[in-house]
């Protein structure tokens, strides 16, 4: 009895396991995320990946009309710490396919207008300070301890 | 060309006198102690990143006229290597920040060269016809174009009567990372606002020193102390098309 049990129960998932294989394979493959220069982003993680379009939108209200130059949220800080540099030299492009933006916004199918206009390397000036302006491990411990 | 301009509705001597006025109250501490504030309007260096431009400063810029010579590109140069206007050699087309003029009178046969670019009026018929409020002055008064909502309209080309902007007709590439420039929208002369908001003048300024021109000044027109306030202040200058009550923060001076 517990046999046959067994081997219906069996029959009947065998099926939907490989059709669990087979849609994986056919699927968009993950997101490949290149890690910024320094020890943490601006902020943290979970709060980057929902928010970090909103937080761009209100940096470029606040620099354009108002002349505000922080640099927290600034996209070309995040192009200068999250581009890589390029086999052939300088860097690649981190609006090209498998760089920090567009690997992302591949996989969620959300096309990313910023560099249509912006530029997608950092210039000379900004690679030197890339990573000055992430949380150093200092500032995440002291975080972690107030939490 | 010639006569002076009107001021129209915005009187710096006035503000000045307002300015002055307010400084010399000060605050007192206790009695025979006072404490004067210190002003830093008017220099750039001293605003912080996170503080937002205020109209205590108006940007301005002095050609003389005389230095400028006949055949020099130094500023045009300049300013397309900073702002990274590399054209696709179609000057049909193509941007255009600052280009060079040469005038002639035909009864004396003298001849004039000068640069010309977005002259950031004071009220900027751009900003006016903008029908998105993508065209707009910044409160230091430089005239700038918002892409994030400019529609590439150019209504605001037919309304410049200085010719100062440029529609972008294809695709960018490269661009510099200060100044972003992309296909279907307007752009003009920003004063190189990157580096100003850094304390340093545009790149034509430094160019025209660096050629041994030294014909253009920069600086605060509401700061009394500045070299181009006490040039403007000494010399006879003219702004172009004064009759038109746009009050451009460009001037010439030997027009």
């Amino acid at each position: 009895m517990c046999r046959r049990l067994v081997l219906a129960l069996l029959l009947l998932l065998a099926p939907a396991a490989a059709a669990a294989q087979d849609g994986d394979a056919g699927r968009v493959p993950l997101p490949t995320i290149v890690k910024g220069k320094g020890e943490a982003c601006v902020a943290d993680t979970d709060y980057m990946r929902r928010n970090h379009m909103t937080e761009l939108d209100h940096q470029r209200d606040e620099t354009m009309h108002r002349g505000v130059r922080t640099r927290k949220f600034s996209l070309k800080e995040c192009v200068a710490c999250h581009a890589t540099p390029a086999a052939t030299g300088g860097y690649a492009s981190i609006n090209a396919p498998g760089q920090f933006c567009r690997s992302c916004h591949d996989y969620a199918a959300v096309t990313i207008d910023c560099f249509q206009c912006h530029a997608a390397r950092p210039g000379e000036a900004d690679t030197k300070r890339a990573g000055a302006f992430s949380r150093t491990a200092g500032e995440l411990r002291q975080e972690s301890e107030v939490q | 060309m010639t006569g002076r301009t009107p001021q129209q509705g915005f009187d710096p001597r006035r503000r000045r006198f307002l300015s002055a006025a307010a400084a010399a109250a000060g605050v007192t501490l206790a009695p025979g102690v006072t404490f004067y504030g210190v002003t830093a309007a008017g220099s750039a260096a001293a605003r912080a990143p996170e503080d937002p431009v205020t109209s205590s400063v108006r940007w301005g810029l002095l050609v003389d006229v005389n230095k400028c010579r006949e055949g020099c590109n130094a500023c045009v140069t300049a300013c397309v290597e900073e702002n990274g206007l590399r054209g696709n050699g179609r000057p049909e087309t193509d941007a255009q920040w600052i280009r060079k003029v040469e005038l002639r009178d035909p009864s004396t046969g003298a001849k004039r060269s000068l640069p010309l670019m977005c002259q950031h009026c004071a009220s900027p018929p751009c900003v006016d016809v903008c029908p998105t409020g993508a065209s707009f002055k910044r409160a230091d008064g430089i005239v700038l174009v918002d892409k994030h909502i400019c529609i590439g309209c150019r209504y605001c080309m037919l309304a410049c009567p200085y010719k100062a902007r440029s529609f972008i007709h294809e695709v960018v590439e490269d661009q510099k990372p200060y100044a972003p420039r992309g296909k279907g929208t307007v752009e003009s002369c920003t004063f190189c606002v990157h580096r100003v908001d850094e304390g340093r003048t545009p790149a034509c300024v430094e160019a025209c020193a660096e050629a041994g021109g030294d014909a253009m000044t920069f600086g605060d027109l509401n700061d009394p102390d500045s070299r181009i306030s006490k040039q403007v202040a000494a010399y006879v200058t003219d702004q172009i098309r004064p009759d038109l009550g746009l009050d451009p923060g460009v001037r010439y001076r030997n027009l």
